[in-house]
């Protein structure tokens, strides 16, 4: 079993791409079938590609604050391929390519950073709880989704996602161990992009490892190359077929790297060097998985390039039509407090409303 | 003297309080070496070294709670929240433990703390970014609660904090962080904590705001400039333990009273103003004292902030309201 042969104390992490995107544990390899291997490949180039206009939106004063995901694609879409359209995806903040291969339209998720309440709205058919921006709250909602998928006898397997400065949070600590208690199908992953706003990951836990973390839980827990997409699909395919057996929750420490700031209103020089900056692009995850796909003549440099201009197409279309949606109702800031407004509510949407209507806004 | 804004003036609160008592430690998420997600602790690491100004990890039930038994040990902390936000998983330790620690041990121990968070909308933030919650402190006996408007009161109202003998909620105004500059003084001073102040005297009614509330209701009276109202101006400064006498002698004065608070309405601090001021001047007024607030929903997103935002427009429709009442 993969999580006894990588057991986070023997201090080994499972990789099977190297940085150049040649299989090097040919063993683990999976077979992925070349469809979904494809599906993983766009949604992983439209997320980057996504993330690098949003930040020139954003310089562009066309966006509000956005926090990219640059370099920890593989963190997500090797997970995500990893699970079924049954399952549950409960995200932190950082899981934009998650969300895309869950279903989440970039519509959507635009729309959220743009300050747009409808952006949280998936379509029915998508199991993705919305952006969570207080850390660490994401883990016991999913462990309640898979307490209730349990009992209620649904083959779904819950998987929450956070980052490595949220493994310091009091909720992270509760939420899994709930999980655990009641051994409930779900799947921890948290991203180690090194980095919480400023505070570098040796002061977010004196631990060694976070997936060693697990071991207290009575859990297992495993250290994945996170930009290493091949691994970390095997790994969460393996946590997932235990989370199926009725053997409850797994940790995933996926190490990664948060190549670009940590939203729009940071200035990372302030507290990181150039040079691991540097470093880490030897190791970017879409470069690697590009090199597998293209060896294994699943793409070629010049379809990859007709994606690539497909995608910027795309990007600058759908956010062109977010802009173009323009401002919330007075109405629906008021309309979804209760599934019916109170009398008070009544009052005070109408005596603004005329205010809106006299006086303009 | 020197000029600042309301984030200098926080800065320079903590530098010229930990130069005078080395028990200052100042700490929050990365509050240490890049001086706050806003700049506010900037500076402090470099002078005062890692034992005093540090960065902690993300959990803000740890930060009050060592907040607390630091106190106890005999250090003063002046911790920061990064958004007010976010000071829920802190919320349990602040109403089970900072506000009846003095009570529940009959004055042994008491806690000399500073709890500081940047609160308010209007800035285009992400979720959980904007919100107003001074009612969920201002409702917990044990608790002062302190929002400056202006430079000048930052420095001086937070340099009292410090020298508090109980626990005090330092709310800033983020909207208003970078707004404007003032001169202060260089010499050391304070600001009480519990008086109000009378920002512009007036005759026919008297409007309580604080926080980037005042500056809001200062335009306002550029809108009715030419309407013969005599408007008196209160800045609260500190909503806990408020200041009765000030607003009660000017309502008696005026026989007016607006509240404007960027908070929800409903059992908010302009509950309780309004409520003081019918039990202590009733036979005075003139009109119903009114609040004028956020409506009673979530915060939105930036795209439909403007509905939830006070604007001077309708601070200005309400005084004029209020003054045209016949009692
Ligand atoms: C409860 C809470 N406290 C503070 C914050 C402010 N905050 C937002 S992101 C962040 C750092 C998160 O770091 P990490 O968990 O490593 O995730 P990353 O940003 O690296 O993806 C902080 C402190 C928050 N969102 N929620
Ligand atoms: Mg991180």
């Amino acid at each position: 079993m993969l999580f006894d042969q990588y057991n986070p104390l023997k201090k080994k992490v499972l990789q099977i791409l190297d940085n150049e995107g040649q299989v090097i544990n040919k063993t683990l390899e999976p077979s992925i079938p070349d469809d979904v291997l494809l599906k993983m490949y766009q949604t992983m180039t439209l997320g980057r590609i996504a993330d690098i206009k949003a930040i020139q939106f954003q310089r562009q004063g066309r966006m509000l604050t956005y926090a990219p995901n640059m370099g920890q694609e593989a963190a997500q879409i090797g997970p995500m391929a990893a699970t079924s359209d049954n399952d549950w995806l409960a995200v932190s903040f950082r899981e934009l390519n998650a969300m895309l291969y869950k279903g989440v339209t970039l519509e959507q998720l635009f729309l959220y950073w743009y300050g747009n309440e409808a952006g949280s709205k998936y379509n029915d058919s998508v199991k993705v709880l919305p952006v969570n921006v207080p850390i660490g709250s994401q883990i016991s909602h999913a462990a309640g989704l898979a307490y209730a998928a349990k009992i209620q006898k649904k083959d779904e397997v819950v998987i929450a996602y956070i980052g490595d400065g949220g493994t310091s949070h009091g909720e992270f600590h509760e939420g899994i161990n709930f999980g655990a208690v009641f051994n409930v199908p779900m799947v921890i992953i948290i991203q180690n992009n090194h980095w919480a706003i400023s505070t570098p990951r040796a002061k977010a836990s004196k631990a060694e490892t976070l997936a060693q973390k697990a071991i207290a839980y009575g859990i297992p827990g495993i250290q994945v190359d996170g930009n290493d997409t091949l691994a970390m699909y095997v790994a969460t395919l393996e946590a997932i077929k235990r989370a199926k057996l009725g053997q409850g929750p797994s940790l995933i420490e996926a190490i990664t790297y948060r190549m670009g700031p940590h939203t729009t209103s940071d200035n990372p020089k302030i507290y990181r060097s150039d040079e691991e900056v540097e470093a880490w692009k030897e190791k970017d995850p879409l470069k690697r998985f590009k090199n597998y796909l293209l060896n294994k003549k699943i793409i070629t440099q010049a379809s990859d390039d007709a994606l690539n201009q497909e995608y910027n197409q795309l990007v600058l279309s759908t956010f062109k039509q977010v802009e173009d949606s323009g401002l919330v109702s007075l109405e629906e800031v008021f309309n979804h407090t209760y599934q019916e407004m109170t009398p008070l509510l009544k009052e005070q949407y109408n005596d603004l409303k005329k205010y809106e209507e006299t006086e303009g806004r | 003297m020197a000029l600042l804004n309301i984030l200098e003036a926080v800065n320079k609160a903590l530098e010229t309080e930990m130069q005078k008592d080395p028990s200052i430690v100042v700490y929050g998420e990365d509050a240490g070496f890049e001086g706050g997600v806003f700049r506010a602790t900037a500076g402090l690491q470099k002078q005062f070294g890692v034992d005093r100004v540090f960065d902690v990890p993300i959990a803000e039930a740890a930060i009050v709670g060592s907040a607390i038994g630091m106190a106890i040990n005999g250090l003063k902390p002046v911790v920061e929240m990064q958004f007010s936000g976010f000071m829920f998983p802190g919320y349990n330790q602040i109403v089970t433990h900072v506000a009846r620690f003095r009570n529940r041990s009959r004055s042994k121990y008491t806690l000399p703390l500073v709890i500081r968070m940047p609160y308010g909308g209007g800035v285009k933030a992400l979720e959980h970014h904007s919100e107003s919650l001074e009612t969920l402190f201002a409702h917990i006996p044990g608790l002062k609660l302190v929002i400056p408007s202006t430079p000048y009161d930052t420095l001086g109202l937070l340099r009292s904090a410090m020298r508090d003998p109980d626990p005090v909620i330092f709310m800033e105004p983020k909207r208003i962080y970078r707004a404007f500059k003032q001169e202060v003084p260089d010499e050391d001073y304070t600001v009480p904590i519990g008086k109000a102040k009378v920002v512009i005297p007036g005759k026919d009614i008297t409007v309580v705001a604080w926080g980037a509330m005042v500056r809001e209701v200062e335009s306002a009276l550029k809108l009715i400039e030419n309407d013969n109202i005599s408007v008196e101006v209160i800045d609260l400064r500190t909503i806990a333990p408020f200041d009765r006498e000030t607003i009660v002698e000017s309502v008696k004065k005026t026989g007016r009273l607006l509240v404007v608070h960027e908070a929800v309405k409903s059992f908010g601090p302009g509950a309780e103003i309004v409520a003081t001021v019918q039990e202590k001047a009733f036979y005075y007024l003139a009109a119903a004292p009114k609040r004028l607030t956020a409506p009673d929903i979530t915060v939105p997103l930036p795209k439909g902030e403007h509905h939830f935002m006070i604007d001077p427009k309708q601070i200005a429709l309400e005084i004029r309201n209020i003054v045209s009442m016949k009692a």
